[in-house]
């Protein structure tokens, strides 16, 4: 996993509650057999939108996406993660993440920052002018020159996501508690 | 010993813990895995990549299903007919080539229990009560109705329990839905779920695990369970429970990889342990009265947008917050209705019938018995019903329900998730409108453009007669019914 400390960029604005995993990478683009790629069909449906957030030249290359409540609900693909990071996308910023979809961006080292819906409204408005940047080390979102937003997160996810550690590495050091529950179930 | 009580979630959830970290963060084990075509690549590819294998091939099954086009499979000399996407046919290629390399239990996709991975795993007693349960699927929530815990997992977690049998979580909050009372005439656990949706909202749920309780449930079938337990997802809870019972255990017995003989007798009395203890304490609680459901359809682009059929789409303005408020707006804009027009008012295209939220025996025979005797109704371009595994084709066709459904002008399809997710040929064109019994009526979720209205298998069966939304009651005679009771 790609290791993360610390992003700092333009952001794009998404208001919007119930951001799903179809909107953020339709069904037809989940043939792949590849992880990479997938960002040139990001939020395609939003895309045919001439103006849209996503392709107005300003954000090109934006490490950061702040959306309404509950991102990234619906599917568990993680094709959602993948083609937010094929985009460029390293932190997504939002009051509130589907469970799953949370566990597929920190996978993928991207940080889901969850802010309180003020906040995240302030920042709507901030981060149109200015730059935002995602301090994991910190645990702070800054927008411009203003005060730091200061986020929680698992202690875990955190860790992990700071040093970018291999999570099936990090399992298979436990693998004679699984060989002993095996036994205890008679498996 | 004594014991604090415990919830069903409690109680499974420490039957399966390897390790647990300091921070409370715990090694899971996994007792069952589905794998399918579309979530399971990448994470082969990280297997061989790493040059690691499957840890227990004997507790993962695989089913191609996303994929599969629902039109005949072989020709007419019996040969497999291949799949005209290359990219599909890619995908599925790559699947049977991981599945051989890596030793993995594979039904193939013209074997007769082929069939949607959620239908396939209850059917065939690979998903056992007390189990943990997962698969790269948001819908795996389903097999909670057999009383496992059960979620749906991104592909790194594909990986990590083909490589380590385990997933690294921690335990959620509890959601108690309690339902008591008797479904009316005409209301079926979709309307139920749709409606219990509708009240908790798409993130009502979001990081508990929903256990659904009461009498309601009790009596419901464990088909009828599997649709509730399904589209937990729907309301952002990962995991929806019923606690297994006599009903459980009745569909289980005899399932081709169920426990037999003594086996079985011990497995049913470890499961009567199943249930949450009297004086255990869910983190939160709402009751609903069964009584109060009326049939109910979606009419928005999220499944908490639900109204009653008797009901009208609702004002924009009506919303409790700005958020809400533009997000309705947005979606009768896509969906293409008005404010305050009447549900019943709201012609439709397409039908679809089946999915894993509604592809079973029991729907294709509550459709079926409103279909019986009546056509599809003027303006409906298509009409499909996909049989949820090969199993239950089979079975419906013992049942002649097959020439209920061709004779009233539907499609009768091989199985697979068809029209519910748009990656197979089964799509609803750009701006036309789908009656369907699937979960997700998402923007583009039926194919770019599609608009689509949720409703239970009856209600799908009443549009497809009168090519509107329905109330299918009027149509089969609620009063007649009333009446005779």
């Amino acid at each position: 996993m790609t290791p993360f400390t610390r992003v700092e960029g333009r952001a794009y604005v998404l208001p919007q509650i119930n951001v799903d995993t179809d909107l953020i990478i339709p069904a037809e683009y989940l043939k792949t057999i590849r992880r990479s790629g997938l960002g040139r069909h990001a939020f395609d449906v939003l895309r045919q939108t001439p103006g849209n957030v996503f392709d107005d030249p300003v954000n090109r290359g934006a490490p950061i996406l702040i959306a309404g409540e509950n991102f990234g609900c619906g599917s568990s693909r993680e094709h959602a993660a993948w083609a937010l990071f094929d985009l460029g996308i390293r932190a997504v910023i939002a009051p509130s993440f589907s469970d799953i979809f949370a566990s597929n961006a920190f996978k993928n080292g991207i940080v889901a920052v969850e802010l309180d819906r003020a906040c995240v409204d302030a920042l709507f408005l901030c981060a149109r002018q200015h730059t935002v940047c995602v301090d994991l080390e910190r645990m702070s979102v800054t927008c411009g020159t203003g005060d730091p937003a200061s986020f929680t997160m698992d202690p875990f996810r955190r860790e992990c996501l700071l040093a970018g550690l291999d999570q099936i590495a990090l399992t298979l050091t436990h693998e004679p508690a699984i060989r002993d529950h095996e036994i205890r179930i008679g498996i | 010993m004594s014991q604090s009580p415990r919830t069903l979630y409690e109680k499974i959830w420490d039957a399966h813990v390897v390790a647990r970290r300091d921070d409370g963060t715990c090694l899971i084990y996994i007792d069952r895995h589905l794998v399918h075509e579309v979530t399971s690549p990448q994470a082969f590819e990280g297997l061989r990549m790493a040059g690691r294998t499957v840890r227990r091939p004997d507790l993962t099954l695989a089913v191609a299903d996303h994929n599969l086009p629902t039109t005949a499979r072989v020709d007419r000399s019996g040969a497999r007919i291949p799949i005209a996407d290359p990219a599909s046919r890619e995908q599925l290629a790559a699947l049977e080539d991981n599945v051989a390399a890596f030793g993995v239990p594979y039904i193939d996709a013209n074997a007769a229990e082929q069939g949607i991975v959620h239908v396939v795993g209850p059917e065939q007693g690979f998903t056992l009560p007390g189990t943990t349960v997962v698969c790269g699927d948001s819908h795996t929530a389903a097999h909670g109705a057999l009383g496992a815990l059960a979620f749906g997992i991104g592909t790194s977690e594909v990986e990590h329990v083909l490589a380590t049998q385990t997933l690294m979580m921690k335990p959620s909050p509890t959601l108690e839905i309690r339902v008591d009372g008797t479904l009316g005439f005409g209301v079926t656990p979709k309307d139920l779920i749709l409606a219990i949706i509708g009240r908790i909202g798409a993130a009502g749920g979001s990081g508990h695990v929903i256990e659904y309780r009461g009498s309601t449930f009790a009596e419901m079938s464990v088909e009828g369970r599997l649709t509730c337990a399904n589209m937990s997802i729907e309301a952002g809870a990962r995991s929806g429970l019923i606690a297994p019972d006599d009903k459980t255990f009745a569909y289980l017995r005899g399932r081709p990889m169920a426990p037999r003989g003594q086996d079985w007798l011990r497995a049913v009395e470890q499961w009567r342990l199943l249930a949450t203890d009297d004086g255990a304490r869910f983190d939160r609680s709402i009751w609903i009265d069964a009584s109060e459901i009326a049939p109910t359809v979606t009419w928005g682009t999220s499944p908490e947008d639900v109204a009653p059929i008797t009901g009208i789409v609702p004002h924009p303005h009506s919303f409790d917050s700005q958020a809400k408020s533009d997000a309705a707006r947005r979606a009768l804009e896509y969906m293409g209705v008005q404010a305050g027009q009447r549900l019943q008012d709201i012609a439709i295209e397409h039908v679809f019938i089946g999915s894993c939220t509604n592809g079973r025996i029991e729907d294709l025979r509550a459709a079926a018995e409103v279909l019986k005797g009546r056509k599809l109704g003027q303006g409906i371009k298509q009409a499909i019903v996909v049989p949820g595994s090969g199993l239950v084709k089979r079975q419906a066709e013992a049942e002649a329900l097959d020439r209920i459904f061709i004779d009233a002008g539907f499609e009768w399809r091989e199985p697979g998730c068809s029209m519910c997710l748009a990656m197979n040929p089964d799509k609803v064109p750009p701006g036309e409108r789908c009656a369907s019994t699937s979960n997700r009526n998402f923007v583009g979720r039926q194919g770019p453009g599609a608009r689509t209205h949720l409703m239970s298998p009856p209600m799908a069966a009443a549009a497809a007669v009168t090519g509107r939304l329905t109330d299918v009651r009027d149509l089969v005679g609620y009063d007649a019914a009333k009446a005779a009771a």
